[in-house]
């Protein structure tokens, strides 16, 4: 028996710890730690509620804007405040860019190194590589020079001495399957990527004037629309480069992404048959018709449910206000509830007070038995759920959507692999890559609907009607939802007097990376790993493989409120 | 022991054109208003600078700094990862995890101690809070100290890093919780808690990547970090104020203001200043770089600027106390009039 301890989980967003024992060479338990926390929902308390966005922004600037989204929308459930359609179209595109930009970054630049060995390229033939490219898709960069230049800069790079970013990976372990040449071509679309994704931000820039962090407002969209050149950046020239962007966006989905995912697919097959977690899938929902808006989770294109234990033929109703669905404890995790550690409590009256009672740093080992973690352990009716790409795959699947079946299909079908093969490490690789063309499919839909409510006279993109506080009612409290990249994302608010008196966030990563609970069920990240082989665990890469699948936001996932005091910290010394 | 490879030995040898390195001096030069000479020499200086090490560490962060230098262009990101830096440790884009990240660490101090570039996002808990933020076991102000002992250069990216930011920000039913604990880096260094070295402060939530690159490659050249005003942050840079280079302040000037998001004053591109932009005490290069490939910036699209560069800019409606908020930090608490 004997732990393998990876700390810092690198390539992801935050500070992630993993803790596995393993017994002959198989996991049988892990845990997963966050190890940073900011107090982000306590900073929120006092204040004016359409402040609450920007704090709540800064979250995470990797999955930027999900956590500013969520925050008007729950400002505005609480105050039943409508928005023009035009926001919610506005909204609609910048939500789908930060899918397709995080999803395509996430697999290039934090996930392809697990599979993808850079050194192993530079044994590529370029003219293999290029007729490798060639079969793959329609994409222009395929000729034998092109893959040489990339070989020669890398074999440049290499030649230095200075590996940089790239060195001590684990270059040559035989986990690797790829041939040279499809390393190669992962590694130039690694760079195209990086490239690609400059001018995918752009969408953001035109509609919040930056990225990272756009700008939101509560009761519209902030960018004024006026069809005469010059006026505000959403002019018609500027709407222009929004359709080049959506333009952009589908074909580096549809000619590198997808065709990408499915070649490297073909080499790991059996990454279907392990890492799949706790089978219960969860969302909440979101890209409403512009008409209907956020009330209607029926009208949503991803839809809202739970899935359980892998049954598709049935869908479990999600109310986000019923104080018995969505609850939190803390038994695992560095707080305390004034009901007592084992107390699950709904985010109306959710509270954190931080207790860290983890070993003084500098330390060797967490002890899983006790708290381990500044994540909380959030649960559905008590049960665990994973949240993200498979989960909405799933549900769209579940539901009957028939773009997505017809995309399912057809992709198992072209690996020759069964629905089953979903429920894995790789299959959670696949639905992110799958949603992200059904979510770019969506994007210029919204874009012409936008531009028809511009040519009939409808240039509203701001409600104005209700945003001062003078306005309100005495108190409030309300849910705001959304799907972010990583998955199903809610802030509770509770206003009284025209000022913020509850606030708090339950977050995707929360719900995957979470500690064990209570009753000492594991989350899914915990679960993914349980019964896994590691070929050296001196170099643990099935464990970034199958952590990597889920794309870990640690920022994000820990978050406190209503603390009072780091005086009360204690160390525990061991 | 081999010489180390200049700057545009490194380049030619790596097919980086003359073209496109003399493309990214000029932009560099033009930033920092260097006279022609001294652009010159900025080019020289990088042609004879070998790849410089840099270790960046993440302390209380949201990523959305490094986010911001990967949407940089000019030199961008792929070229300044292959051809301009060796970024020896940074948690988001390395390839090795764990004792392999750590090992990359500790061997890049030791090459190039003394001559290094530290980068550090995010505020840093000290006291009995520093096991708030911990990486391989180590607290994050443990691993600063250290780290910073063999750097040429710190460059505080962000304003969580340079003044603490939002992890410093109040939060008046916890005070204890959150004021004083986090800092930024000057901070510290004034504190003695880490060792007082060269320091650059890149403001701004997230910093425009453009100026990020160019206090890096000012010091390539020169060996020495550009001018600096009272806060550490480049004078080139953080002189002038939003408002100062504001397409909209000929509106301003006028007296034409937005009186809501989209009544016809801001269909007509006016000032959002009744809005409660914070363009006039926002000293940064927002306006005048702009966003994402000169696409746009905040108060172009709509918004006003929130003033993010600025240190306690979430704070700015904090009652004298403490205690309360007197209204609203980014918006105006009535209609305004007129």
């Amino acid at each position: 028996m004997s732990t393998v301890v990876v700390d810092p989980v690198t390539r992801i967003e935050g500070h992630l710890r993993i803790e596995a024992e393993t017994e002959n060479g198989i996991i049988t338990s892990a845990a997963s730690a966050g190890t940073m926390v900011r107090g982000i929902e306590n900073m929120m308390i006092g204040r004016d509620p359409r402040d609450a966005w920007a704090i709540a922004q800064r979250i995470c600037g990797v999955c930027t804007l999900v956590h500013g989204i969520a925050s008007v929308r729950a400002v505005e459930q609480a105050l039943d405040y409508p928005i023009p359609p035009n926001a919610e179209l506005i909204r609609n595109l910048m939500i789908a860019a930060q899918f397709v930009h995080d999803h395509v970054m996430h697999f290039y630049h934090l996930h392809a190194l697990d599979w993808v060995d850079v050194v192993s390229a530079l044994e590529a033939d370029p003219a293999a590589a290029a007729d490798l490219q060639q079969c793959l898709s329609p994409w222009p960069n395929n000729t034998r020079g092109y893959f040489a230049d990339v070989r020669d800069r890398l074999a440049a790079f290499v030649g230095s001495g200075q590996l940089g970013i790239f060195a001590n990976g684990y270059w040559g372990h035989p986990e690797y399957r790829l041939p040279p040449e499809l390393n190669l071509l992962a590694f130039a679309h690694y760079l195209e990527a990086l490239d690609w994704q400059r001018r995918a931000a752009r969408l953001h820039a035109l509609l919040g004037g930056k990225n990272p962090h756009p700008n939101f407002v509560v009761g519209g969209a902030p960018c004024a629309l006026d069809g005469n050149p010059g006026k505000t950046a959403l002019d018609r020239r500027g709407r222009r480069v929004i359709a080049e962007v959506i333009a952009d966006m589908q074909r580096f989905v549809d000619q590198v992404y997808v065709p990408d995912t499915l070649a490297i697919a073909e080499y790991y097959k059996d990454w279907t048959l392990r890492g799949e977690g706790i089978g219960n899938f969860m969302t909440y929902g979101d890209f409403p018709d512009p008409e209907v808006g956020m009330d209607d989770p029926a009208r949503l294109f991803i839809p809202r449910g739970v899935i359980l234990g892998r049954d598709l033929t049935s869908v479990q109703p999600v109310d986000l206000d019923d104080p018995d669905q969505v609850r939190e404890s803390v038994t695992h995790s560095w707080y305390e509830y004034s009901a007592g550690k084992d107390a699950a409590l709904h985010p109306y009256d959710g509270e954190t007070r931080p207790r860290y009672t983890g070993p003084t740093p500098p330390y060797q080992r967490l002890d899983p038995e006790q708290g381990y973690s500044w994540l909380k352990s959030p649960r559905w009716r008590g049960q665990p759920m994973e949240v993200g790409p498979l989960a909405r795959v799933l549900m769209l699947y579940a539901t009957g959507h028939d773009a997505t079946r017809a995309l399912v299909d057809g992709t198992l079908e072209q690996l020759r692999l069964p629905l089953s093969a979903l429920y894995s490490t790789l299959g959670r690789v696949a639905a992110r890559t799958l949603e992200t063309k059904l979510i770019a499919d969506r994007m210029p839909g919204w874009l012409d609907r936008l531009e028809a409510n511009i040519a009939a006279g409808d240039v509203s993109t701001h409600n104005d009607a209700l945003f001062y506080p003078a306005r309100w009612p005495a108190s409030a409290l309300g849910a705001g939802y959304t799907e972010a990249p990583r998955g199903a994302l809610a802030h509770w608010v509770v206003i009284r007097d025209g000022r913020i008196a509850n606030y708090q966030c339950v977050v995707p990563s929360t719900w995957n990376a979470g500690p064990r609970d209570a009753a000492g069920v594991a989350g899914p990240y915990e679960a993914s790993l349980r019964g896994q082989p590691l070929h050296d665990p001196a170099q643990p890469i099935e464990i970034l493989r199958t952590i990597h699948s889920f794309d870990p936001c640690i920022a994000c996932a820990v978050h406190l409120a209503d603390a009072d005091g780091g005086s009360r910290i204690e160390l525990n010394v061991r | 022991m081999t010489t180390r490879e200049t700057f545009s030995d490194h380049l030619r040898r790596h097919g980086v054109s003359r073209r496109s390195f003399l493309r990214f001096c000029a932009m560099t030069a033009s930033a920092l208003a260097l006279p022609p000479a001294r652009a010159r020499a900025l080019a020289a200086g990088l042609s004879a600078a070998p790849r410089p090490s840099v270790i960046w560490l993440s302390s209380q962060e949201c990523t959305g700094c490094t986010e911001s230098l990967i949407r940089a262009a000019e030199p961008g990101i792929e070229s300044l990862i292959l051809d301009h830096l060796s970024l020896d440790y940074h948690h988001t884009l390395q390839a090795a995890s764990g004792n392999a990240a750590e090992a990359a660490r500790a061997a890049a101090v030791a090459e190039h101690f003394g001559a290094y570039v530290l980068i550090v996002d995010g505020a840093v808990p000290t006291g009995a809070q520093a096991a708030w933020s911990t990486v391989a076991g180590e607290t994050n102000l443990d691993m600063l100290r250290h780290t910073a002992e063999g750097a040429a250069l710190v460059l505080s990216v962000g304003t969580c890093a340079a003044f603490g930011g939002l992890p410093a920000v109040a939060a008046i039913r916890a005070p204890a919780l959150n004021q004083g604990a986090a800092k930024g880096v000057g901070d510290l260094m004034r504190a003695g808690l880490v060792p007082r070295r060269p320091l650059v402060n890149v403001p701004g939530c997230p910093p425009v990547p453009g100026v990020m690159a160019g206090v890096i490659a000012h010091f390539l050249a020169f060996g020495a970090p550009p001018d600096l005003d009272e806060l550490d942050r480049p004078l080139a840079w953080f002189a002038e104020t939003v408002h100062d280079r504001c397409p909209r302040l000929p509106h301003f000037n006028r007296g034409r203001f937005a009186r809501a998001f989209d009544d016809d004053a801001a269909r007509q591109g006016h000032c959002l200043y009744e809005l409660g932009c914070k363009g006039p005490e926002a000293h940064n290069a927002c306006a005048s770089m702009r966003w994402n490939l000169g696409t746009s910036f905040p108060v172009l699209s709509g918004h006003g600027c929130l003033g993010c560069s600025e240190p306690g800019f979430f704070d700015r409606a904090l009652a004298p106390g403490g205690d309360r908020f007197t209204g609203s930090v980014f918006y105006p608490d009535e209609p305004p009039a007129g």
